[in-house]
């Protein structure tokens, strides 16, 4: 369904992403796991437009993304969740909502999503008209996934939907994301939390200064001897 | 004396204030949006004023009744500077832009005041009506008919912003805009085309409240700079962020030029505005209505 094909990314002259190639399968819950700094984030802007690559290609299905504006790319069914939620603090949760919905089609579809997303997570409806900045940490992270959900993506992005949450929430955030898969919704999960992530997805791919190191499934990703130190301790 | 002057003072630094607000609102909504610093809001100003004076001097149309047009015209100045000179500067980063857009500005403002001293000659300009001179007098206190029909249509500017911010998906996409345009553009948010949409808006507020200037007050091809230092004052005083706090702060400015102008001499009100700017910078950076930055 995804498809990365040796993409270099910089930041200004600063190369952040070396030849990252990637495939996300329809249904399919694909983690991205690695240390700080080591280019998660840095890929998921490449696959909303948020950053240009230098080189390589992008393409959902047979459609290419790679020049593509963020507007568009939202549109084409990829919605991200971004690190730390980054929901509209000043505006009502109603109002994030409606926002997640603004494309052409989302729009019209709006009242049927709301109650399908109020319906997974009560907790935002009763605080709709609730001022989104004054949420706790946890109801906020809910709102920026809800917020996603509300274009109705057909691919979903997560970068780090864990941080900053009390170990019981991370449980909770994790059942969560594995219920929206079921749904049928494809995930594509960036996580610092790789023993949560590899438990949760089918596949991971590991990446580290800017390079796919290592893919695999859980059972296959331990018998790498340097993930199994590095990462599960 | 000084004391049966006091209540005059007042409302007309009411009346003037408003319209400090209504062109502030318009700067500040633009920066807002587009961290574009428009030195030349003035000039957009100015060019309200001249439109309602020419459409009042050559066709005779009603100043108040010719608004939209004089709209109208500020929204095609608008799509025309941003279109040839703005939207060169949407790509850069933040602080690249609002010096970049203040260089631009105080060229546009150089050209745009070159253009009216052709067009309309250096003479202090005014539309005057059959009812400019009409003036209502409540316990010894002067209300003139006209500055008070400019601060209803300030006010119902002002409200019709608020509700297009607050009830329209443009409007919101505006605001998720300010806050941050990253994650608006997430949302499927084309950001460019609310930079030019809140350019556009903050254009026609700048040109109504030129036109309302050249109805109360008087109009000439220099102007710009003091409307947009002004605006800028009050920009601080009312906070980034709160349309309704910029307006208040607008009055504000207005009251303390007025009083200012009543208490020490009329020579100083530009010095108190000054003065007043400087201090609310010290002790109150966030605006005097602003929340505390977190």
């Amino acid at each position: 369904m995804l498809t990365l094909e040796n993409i270099n990314a910089y930041y200004g002259d600063l190369q952040a992403l070396w030849g990252i190639s990637l495939q996300v399968q329809e249904g399919e819950l694909v983690a991205l796991v690695g240390p700080n700094g080591a280019g998660k984030t840095t890929t998921l802007r490449v696959i909303t437009g948020l950053l240009k690559p230098a080189s390589g290609t992008i393409h959902l299905h047979a459609e290419s993304l790679t020049k593509d504006p963020p507007h568009k790319i939202v549109e084409l069914g990829v919605s991200q969740v971004p690190e730390g939620g980054r929901i509209f603090t000043k505006m009502t949760v109603l109002e994030n909502l409606e926002l997640g919905a603004y494309g052409a089609q989302a729009r019209r579809e709006r009242q049927q999503t709301l109650k399908e997303v109020f319906t997974f997570f009560p907790r935002l409806e009763e605080r709709q008209k609730q001022v989104a900045g004054t949420l706790s940490g946890g109801e906020r992270q809910m709102l920026a996934i809800a917020r996603a959900l509300m274009s109705k993506p057909k691919l979903l992005l997560l970068d780090e939907p864990s941080f900053g949450l009390a170990p019981i929430l991370v449980q909770f955030m994790f059942e969560m994301i594995r219920q929206i898969n079921q749904r049928g919704i494809t995930i594509l999960l960036v996580e610092q939390n790789v023993r949560a992530a590899l438990e949760l997805a089918d596949r991971a791919y590991v990446i580290e200064n800017g390079r796919i190191v290592g893919q695999g499934t859980h059972q296959e990703l331990l018998a790498f001897d340097s993930i199994r130190s590095a990462y599960l301790g | 004396m000084l004391l049966q002057l006091l209540p005059q003072s007042i409302v007309f630094g009411i009346l003037v204030g408003a319209l400090y607000g209504l062109a502030a609102v318009g700067l500040s909504l633009v920066f807002g949006v587009t961290k574009f610093l428009n030195v030349a809001h003035g000039e957009l100003l100015m060019l309200g004023g001249y439109a309602t004076f020419w459409l009042f001097q050559l066709l005779k149309f009603d100043p108040f009744l010719s608004l939209p047009l004089s709209i109208l015209f500020l929204l095609v100045i608008g799509v025309v500077l941003y279109q040839l000179v703005f939207v060169r500067m949407v790509k850069l980063p933040e602080e690249a832009k609002v010096k970049n857009t203040m260089l631009v500005g105080f060229g546009l403002s150089l050209i745009l005041q070159n253009i009216a001293l052709r067009l309309w000659t250096a003479d202090d300009r005014g539309v005057t009506t059959a009812y400019s001179r009409i003036a209502y007098t409540v316990l010894d206190t002067r209300f003139p008919l006209i500055r008070v029909v400019s601060l209803v249509i300030s006010l119902v500017a002002l409200l019709a912003l608020h509700q297009f911010l607050k009830r329209t998906y443009a409007g919101k996409a505006i605001r998720a805009t300010v806050e941050d345009w990253e994650a608006a553009s997430l949302m499927g948010i084309d950001v460019h085309r609310i930079y030019l949409l809140s350019f556009l808006i903050g254009a026609a507020l700048a040109g109504v409240a030129g036109s309302l200037v050249s109805v109360g007050y008087s109009i000439a091809p220099g102007m710009g700079l003091e409307w947009t230092l002004k605006s800028l004052i009050v920009m601080v005083l009312g906070g980034l962020g709160s349309f309704v706090g910029t307006f208040v702060g607008g009055i504000v400015l207005g009251l303390t030029e007025s009083l200012a102008g009543l208490a020490i001499s009329g020579s100083y009100r530009e010095v108190v505005g000054l003065a007043l700017f400087i201090l609310v910078l010290i002790f109150r950076p966030q605006g005097l209505f602003g929340a505390k930055e977190r």
